[in-house]
């Protein structure tokens, strides 16, 4: 290895000699237009900006389609909201008749109070009040202390399975605010009732079947 | 119905003056009474010089005497009235002449003169026509612009009723109540119905002893006990803390304690609250699984009685006033007596009305404190929500027996009603005291 350095640099030495030795230098080539190269290079030119606006284009394309997909999936989650609030909220104006001077829970409502428990408990931040109401008879003070009955009833059936109780809210309106305005059983039957009101929610969502 | 109503023959000739009373009552005079007559005192009301004030007034008072219950009142036939003359025909005397045997023949015990005097002033003359004096007489002027005018009136009525029974009347007194949901109160004549203040459905309008202020709720509304003024027209909510909804007030016979009742998340129950310094809550019942509602105060302020649920339908329970020794008031079987509402302690301590199912309808009922032996009032129709004229005699209450519900004063003496209100549909009176001006 240490022999072949000087023999390189030998090699170099006779080649310079030649060079400078000789008559003039050879004029220089005339330069030829090269069209291959030209268009060569205009093609170039022209496939990086077609693919430029080619990828931009798809880009676009991407963009729009994130979009529209973006709006469809907005759309399709506001109708899902929309449809989980129009469903839990006529779960929640489904409201609960008594017998006449009673406040137990009937059976027949029962159903319907776990689902509003289902509804509570997949909306933690949802806070509902309870107003309790009576028909016409009995005294006007008295049906004030009923209706509140009534509601402190379905209160307690929710607290009873879960749900805490200042997430709930109790009034009475006694007697002042019946349904049907008539003095007969049945309108009585419909007057005798608790109504619930959603006053704090957050995003509603359906509870978990 | 109750009225005594006179035939006489020959009644003109009977003005002729003092021969007739040596003239026994079965010459030349028939007498025939279609009434058998009570124990009250007869009680005629005498007419007058026709004049536009005293004719008004002199309606006024025979109304208010009628109203007492007091006297069996004694009309003349055909509308025809007697009025004191001069003592003779020459007019020599000043002197009324005061026609003692005519009066008594008539059945008179009392007889009332109202005269129209100088400067203004009318002078109502009561006369003992038994004792053949006169025993009482009160100049009452004439201010017929002053809003208070026909209460001056009622009171000389009430002074009257007090000189011939020893017990006032009860004419200068007002009734707040509901009309719809509106508050209104109206003299206990029927007459100046006015609205007062309010915002949502009034419930429970009490007065406070001093005739002026009442509390009542605006329900729901602010649900606070609102108290008023007539005088002034203005309304403050008491400051009592906003715990839940306020309901069914009741002052102290002082005016110093409200007891009101409260629905809240603990059920309903019974608090009372210092009016005079406005402060001071204190809770009275403890229900937990029963309700406590409507109060009402004793005349000596140491009792409340008030409904309870506690064994099971509403019925009338009594406290001291600090809360505690309740116990069951008024008398029931369990399973059969029908729910029992609104009580209401008669000014003299004596009775309690209350109002209580029978068969599905509301029937006003009173107590006997010292016994507390219940006697049903009424019967016809939906009777409820009783409330104590200061005779402690006459009960004013919402009746449905003409169809719709008004108010109605029935007599607890002779069972005698009269209707008070005639338009909306009225709950929930409340009967002051005396007032004065």
């Amino acid at each position: 290895m240490r022999i072949s350095v000087p023999m390189t640099l030998g090699i170099a030495v006779v080649l310079s000699a030649a060079a400078c030795g000789g008559g003039p230098p050879p004029p220089p080539p005339t330069p030829v237009v090269n069209q291959d190269s030209i268009d060569a290079a205009n093609a170039r030119r022209d496939s990086i900006r077609q693919a430029r606006e080619e990828a931009a284009r798809e880009a676009a394309a991407r963009e729009r389609a994130a979009r529209e997909r973006a709006q469809r999936e907005a759309a399709e989650a506001e109708e899902a909201a929309r449809q989980a609030n129009n469903m839990v909220r006529s779960v929640f104006a489904s409201m609960i008749h008594f017998d006449y001077d009673r406040s137990d829970i009937k059976d027949e409502f029962v159903s319907g109070l776990e689902m509003k428990v289902m509804i509570m408990n997949a909306n933690p931040r949802m806070r509902i009040s309870i107003n309790g109401h009576a028909d016409e008879r009995g005294s006007d003070e008295y049906n004030i202390a009923l209706g509140n009955r009534r509601a402190l009833a379905a209160k307690a059936f929710l607290v009873d399975r879960g749900i805490a109780a200042n997430r709930i809210d109790t009034s009475t309106l006694g007697e002042s605010q019946p349904l049907v305005n008539e003095s007969n059983e049945s309108a009585w039957q419909q007057n005798r009732r608790a109504e619930f009101v959603i006053i704090g929610t957050g995003n509603l969502v359906r509870p978990q079947m | 119905m109750i009225r005594r109503i006179v035939a006489v023959a020959g009644l003109l000739s009977l003005s002729a003056g003092p021969v007739f009373a040596q003239v026994p009552i079965d010459q030349g005079v028939r007498i025939g009474i279609t009434y058998a007559p009570g124990t009250r005192p007869g009680m005629l009301v005498l007419g007058g010089v026709p004049g536009a004030v005293s004719d008004s007034v002199r309606a006024i008072i025979a109304r208010d005497l009628d109203f007492s219950d007091q006297f069996e009142m004694i009309y003349l036939p055909g509308g025809d009235n007697l009025s004191i003359g001069a003592a003779s025909d020459d007019g020599g005397t000043d002197e009324v002449f005061v026609n003692y045997q005519l009066y008594s023949a008539l059945g008179a015990d009392y007889a009332v003169s109202i005269t129209e005097g100088v400067d203004s002033v009318l002078s109502i003359d009561l006369y003992d026509v038994r004792g053949e004096t006169l025993a009482n007489t009160l100049a009452l002027p004439i201010r017929a612009e002053d809003p208070e005018f026909r209460q001056d009136i009622h009171r000389v009525s009430d002074e009257m009723v007090r000189s011939s029974t020893g017990t006032p009347g009860i004419a200068a007194t007002r009734l707040l109540w509901v009309r719809r949901a509106g508050l209104r109160v109206i003299d206990s004549d029927s007459h100046d119905e006015k609205s007062l203040p309010s915002v949502g459905n009034v419930y429970s309008p009490v007065w406070h002893p001093d005739g002026n202020q009442y509390a009542y709720v605006d329900f729901p509304g602010n649900s606070q006990i609102n108290i008023g003024s007539l005088d002034s027209g203005d309304v403050r909510a008491i400051s009592a803390d906003a715990g839940g909804q306020d309901f069914a007030p009741a002052f102290d016979p002082l005016g110093r304690t409200l007891v009101f009742s409260r629905a809240s998340g603990d059920g309903t129950d019974l608090y009372s609250y210092n009016f005079i310094d406005d402060c001071c809550l204190q809770r009275l019942t403890v229900g937990r699984f029963s309700d406590n509602l409507s109060p009402t105060f004793s005349p000596d302020g140491r009792r409340i009685a008030y409904v309870s649920t506690r064994s099971g339908l509403p019925q009338i329970y009594v406290m001291a006033a600090d809360g505690t020794g309740q116990e069951l008031f008024a008398p029931f079987d369990y399973g059969v007596t029908g729910g029992s509402y609104a009580p209401e302690w008669a000014p003299d301590g004596l009775s309690l009305a209350f109002h209580r199912d029978v068969a599905g309808s509301p029937q006003v009922f009173i107590m006997d404190v010292a016994t507390r032996s219940v006697k049903q009032l009424t019967s016809v129709g939906r009777n409820e929500d009783p409330t104590w004229a200061p005779d402690s005699r006459h009960l004013a209450f919402v009746s449905s027996r003409t169809g719709s519900s008004q108010i109605w004063v029935i007599d607890i003496d002779t069972g005698r009603t009269r209707q008070v209100t005639r338009r909306g549909r009225a709950k929930l009176p409340a009967w002051s005291r005396r007032l004065t001006r």
